[in-house]
């Protein structure tokens, strides 16, 4: 069983309709004993990262994700959640992930938000078995990953390189939408349930 | 680097995909969730279903068909046609749609721009501007209401300016004298809209070929390129036009 963590920040359609389409059985809760018991967590997220942690913290839902020991995938905000720190709202993340999150900078011909379909490169992980260098992925978001050690693939944006991804022993994230990215979107959750 | 975007448009009636010719002459061609899955598969970017129904009755079944088609559909989708409250994006927010299109509405009421992006983000919001010259030969282009048949007082590019200004994530510019002619879309125009906006322009209205499409997302300066019945009746495929914008160095994802 797959457990969705419902919060208030979650934008759970979109992650049950991709499960679904891959025929995964799932469960959308915020119970601490069904998400310590679920084969897999993914956490996702949409909209503020800081009032995504306090969602999490006010409910203790930090606490018990920060604990968990299977694998887990945090979507955009769900992955900025796990990182050190957001320039958004000045929040202190938790911690998972080695990466500070930032806004990307205002240059010329370069829209934020970073909408649409952008490539992926130095593609390092297991989540990525199958996808060729370039693919393309979608992408929301005003705020970015930077580059750290944990990163697993990259992507440009303007004059920016970020962190696509980011791994750290069972923790996973994602900054584009794997459940809106077509079929290589498909094939990264597939390869996240098979871990 | 940012891929520009193909975006197939469906219009639906009573929860039929419909294309009219300059907005009349409107002629049945398909499932909106069979053509959608079709659509996604062969490459396109993104997807734009228009509720064109008139009655209650339509209006219910086209939300309903949003739900499955959230269900069916891997890339992002926008629907629009008949958004006239925070309430009405709430509730396709809910049945799974990525972004709302609003039009009659937001010149009615501007304010609904702010209060659906405020609630939303301005990623879930698309402006969706209809115009077409005063009197011909006029340089003056006015927003239209009603599929092109009622000028408004807006002038289209402050018009574009405001609705950026206040919150919209993205404009959806149709010159309603291009639509349905495929004879090439508004090019001088999308490319003022790219000088004088810094979200998104999409393009829509007019595309009769590859070429035309290529133009548009170069010298048109456009970030994405919308049409319907180019795809619908089959004439070119969708990776056609995607080969073609490669070779001419444009960005695209090819999947």
């Amino acid at each position: 069983m797959i457990a969705i963590v419902d919060y208030a920040a979650g934008n759970i359609f979109s992650v049950s309709n991709a499960l679904e389409r891959l025929g995964a059985a799932y469960e959308v809760t915020a119970d601490p004993l069904r998400l310590n018991a679920a084969e897999r967590v993914i956490l996702p997220g949409v909209g503020h990262a800081s009032s995504a942690l306090e969602s999490l913290r006010q409910s203790g839902l930090d606490t018990v994700i920060r604990a968990l020991r299977q694998p887990v995938l945090g979507i955009c905000v769900g992955l900025q959640v796990l990182c050190r720190d957001s320039e958004e709202g000045n929040s202190k993340g938790m911690g998972v992930f080695d990466a500070h999150v930032r806004r990307f900078p205002s240059e010329p011909q370069v829209r934020v938000p970073h909408m649409g379909w952008n490539s992926l490169g130095n593609l390092d992980s297991k989540l990525f078995r199958g996808i060729p260098e370039g693919a393309c992925v979608y992408f929301v978001h005003s705020y970015y990953p930077l580059c750290c050690t944990d990163t697993i693939a990259t992507c440009r944006y303007g004059s920016t390189l970020f962190s696509a991804a980011l791994k750290y022993e069972n923790f996973y994230g994602t900054q584009f939408h794997p459940e809106k990215s077509g079929a290589v979107g498909q094939q990264i959750l597939q390869n996240f349930l098979d871990l | 680097m940012l891929a520009k975007r193909i975006i197939p448009c469906l219009d639906v009636k009573d929860g039929q995909v419909v294309k009219g010719i300059n907005f009349q002459g409107l002629r049945q061609v398909g499932d909106p969730v069979e053509m959608g899955t079709q659509y996604a598969r062969e490459g396109a970017d993104e997807l734009v279903f228009l509720d064109i129904s008139a009655t209650a009755e339509g209006r219910k079944t086209f939300s309903s068909l949003v739900s499955q088609i959230a269900r069916g559909i891997d890339i992002p989708f926008t629907v629009g046609g008949g958004i006239g409250s925070l309430d009405d994006a709430s509730r396709l927010l809910d049945a799974g749609a990525d972004k709302i299109s609003i039009n009659s509405a937001a010149l009615a009421r501007p304010e609904l721009i702010g209060e659906i992006a405020g609630r939303y983000g301005s990623q879930f919001v698309v402006v969706a501007i209809d115009a077409k010259r005063m009197d011909p030969g006029s340089e003056r282009w006015l927003c239209t209401t009603h599929g092109g048949r009622k000028y408004t007082e807006r002038e289209l590019f402050s018009w574009a300016r405001e609705a950026q200004d206040r919150g919209a994530g993205e404009i959806l510019f149709t010159s309603m004298e291009h639509d349905g002619t495929r004879n090439g879309f508004a090019c001088g125009l999308y490319s003022q809209l790219h000088e004088l906006l810094s979200i998104p322009v999409i393009a829509s209205g007019g595309a009769g070929s590859i070429a035309d499409i290529v133009e548009v997302l170069t010298e048109g300066h456009a970030d994405a390129a919308l049409a319907a019945s180019i795809f619908h009746y089959g004439q070119i495929s969708i990776l056609q036009v995607k080969e073609a914008l490669q070779k001419a160095g444009v960005p695209v994802r090819l999947t």
